[in-house]
């Protein structure tokens, strides 16, 4: 897979949930660049223009619990973020996001998480688990991805995926 | 194996699974709403354009569907979904889609042991988090996001990674004034709301098995507070007698085994449980309700999969007989069968009597979306079972989660109330 490349919006909460990422008002749309304009909207109503295509979400464990919503991870792609970076992630967040195509959830320490801050760059190498900080020369480690996982992402998403 | 473990093992014909495994398995059941329904509509589109189109979805007659989010549709969007959603129904042939206004329908999780749509030993997956809770009739029973259900609808299959169980074993007489409601509520207070993530939540043990369907599903609804991927009840005959008030489905239920290995096992004496109550912002965040005595709320909600089964509102009734409420309390049954039970029951005079208003059924208030909206700084007591910053209302609004006991008697006094002290 190809090396991302991004800037960090950094967001250090745990269980960040998906009322905040996606309030319930706005689950009746599904025009993906609408949702975009509301990612995040229950902590930063700024977060979209803060963000450009490309970008990193960086938070807490647990990202993403609460509701099945698909609207989470479709209004953050939408909004430009490729991957999420947090310690843990909710089940069904992973899922969608993984099965969707629409971002990365990676998963990184906790001490990761802490050295890494607002505004740094960061570049992903998937195939070999690692983020470089271009910002501050540290690199760290990413859990690797369960094979079939890697799979599903390379084929851009569980829809050209034959088991 | 566990439960869980064996109801994978047959859905993916493997003869054993273990945890962490990563399979794939056939699925039993599926349902959408008025929110996933579209939503998976919408993937249908996108892979459409990308070359790929639903010509039929596998099987019509193992997919139901629900209107209850946003309905009745307060705007223009709710019944352009709603009605796109319903030519997508007839054009697939799903012949169950439960319609608001045409005789039975509700909750999404409410219909499914209401309807008796799910069986014991079963794969039901649904496009919503608190599928969980059907796992309260012995089912692997999960929730899935739009592009999941769409997969599952395309191939009748879908990857699971076999979780690790959670043995609750919840020993002893459950106290008058308790209900499962606290028992989960502490349970979560406990383990925290990451305490089961990627896991199954299995509850066992002489209370569970005394624990009529009603409240063995308010135990299992919650597990997803708790981030658990399924919770899950051996069926028994209590189960058995349940289903067979509404289905003639034959079935066979599985069982773990004597030897299954679990990833931990705990045990609550449930004697000792007290009416218990989470505070904003989670439902992690703990209280016995007596500590939060004289808390003055604004409202109180008797509602939700969570705590609008006919037990709970016979719970509610049973505090609210002949009384007034002091704050305004809104009762919402979670499906029309319940509502015209609870008037059969007369527990709905009660309710109107006592000055509270009874909505038609639907989800209502507890996702905030319509229907009783919480303002800025307004304080709730709800028998929901979510309370983060936002969910019913305003994000500086509250919301208290309690037992419908607990709410019933809050909304006689104005404020938190333990129902032993009414
Ligand atoms: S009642 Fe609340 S928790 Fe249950 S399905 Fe509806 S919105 Fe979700």
């Amino acid at each position: 897979m190809d090396k991302l490349k991004g800037t960090v919006h950094k967001y250090g909460k745990d269980n960040i949930d998906t009322d905040v990422i996606l309030p319930g008002p706005y689950l009746k749309i599904h025009d993906h660049a609408e949702l975009a304009t509301h990612a995040m909207e229950g902590l930063d109503p700024g977060f979209p223009k803060k963000v450009s295509q490309g970008d990193f979400l960086l938070t807490g464990a647990n990202f993403g619990c609460g509701s099945s919503r698909e609207h989470a991870p479709i209004a953050l792609s939408s909004a430009g973020i490729t991957a999420v970076l947090a310690p843990s992630f909710a089940r069904i967040f992973y899922r969608n996001a993984v099965d969707g195509g629409y971002l990365l959830p990676i998963e990184i320490e906790r001490s990761a998480v802490e050295k890494i801050s607002d505004k740094n760059t960061l570049e992903i190498d998937v195939d070999k688990n690692a983020i470089l900080n271009v910002t501050t020369g540290e690199s760290f480690v990413m859990k690797q991805f369960p094979s079939l996982i890697k799979k599903i992402i390379e084929c851009g998403g569980i829809l050209h995926y034959k088991p | 194996m566990t439960s869980t473990e064996k109801i994978i093992a047959r859905a993916s014909s493997m003869p054993s699974v273990a945890p962490d495994d990563v399979v794939f398995v056939k699925v039993d059941k599926l349902m959408v709403h008025d929110v996933s329904g579209p939503g998976v509509i919408k993937v249908f589109e996108e892979w459409a354009k990308k070359g790929v189109h639903l010509e039929r979805i596998w099987n019509p007659d193992k997919v139901w569907v629900s209107e209850d989010h946003f309905v009745p549709a307060a705007d223009k969007i709710s019944a352009n979904n709603i009605m796109k959603l319903t030519n997508w129904t007839k054009k697939f042939g799903i012949k169950r889609h439960y319609k608001y206004g045409l005789g039975q329908y509700g909750i999404c999780h409410t219909l499914s042991h209401e309807e008796g749509l799910v069986l014991p030993g079963e794969v039901y997956v649904g496009g919503d988090s608190h599928t969980n809770t059907t796992g309260g009739l012995g089912a692997f029973a999960i929730g899935l996001g739009h592009t999941d259900i769409a997969y599952s609808l395309m191939h009748g299959q879908i990857w699971i990674k076999v979780p690790e169980t959670l043995l609750f074993n919840l020993e002893g007489q459950l106290p008058p004034h308790v209900m499962a409601k606290d028992i989960i509520l502490k349970i979560i207070g406990d383990i925290g709301t990451d305490g089961a993530n990627y896991r199954a939540m299995q509850f066992s043990g002489e209370t569970t098995k005394q624990l009529i369907m009603d409240e063995r599903l308010t135990l299992t609804n919650m597990t997803t507070e708790a981030g658990a991927k399924n919770g899950i009840i051996d069926a028994d005959s209590i189960t058995g007698s349940y289903l067979r008030d509404r289905t003639h489905e034959p079935f066979s239920a599985l069982k773990g085994d004597l030897d299954a290995s679990y990833a931990e096992k705990l045990t609550y004496e449930i004697d000792r449980l007290e009416p218990t109550v989470a505070k904003p912002y989670s439902p992690g965040n703990i209280s016995p309700a007596r500590e939060l005595q004289g808390t003055e709320i604004d409202k109180a909600y008797i509602g939700s999969c969570t705590g609008a089964k006919l037990h709970d509102l016979r719970a509610a009734g049973k505090i609210m007989k002949g009384k007034k409420v002091k704050v305004r309390t809104e009762v919402v049954p979670a499906a029309q069968s319940i509502y015209l039970n609870a008037m059969n029951e007369g527990l709905i005079g009660i309710f109107l009597e006592s000055g509270a208003v009874v909505g038609p059924p639907t989800c209502g208030a507890c996702c905030g979306a319509h229907m009783g909206v919480l303002a800025k700084n307004e304080v709730c007591i709800s028998t929901t079972n979510r309370n983060f910053p936002g969910r019913m209302g305003d994000v500086e609004s509250k919301t208290y989660l309690a037992s419908p006991l607990v709410v019933a008697a809050s909304a006689l006094t104005g404020m938190i109330t333990d129902p032993r002290d009414i």
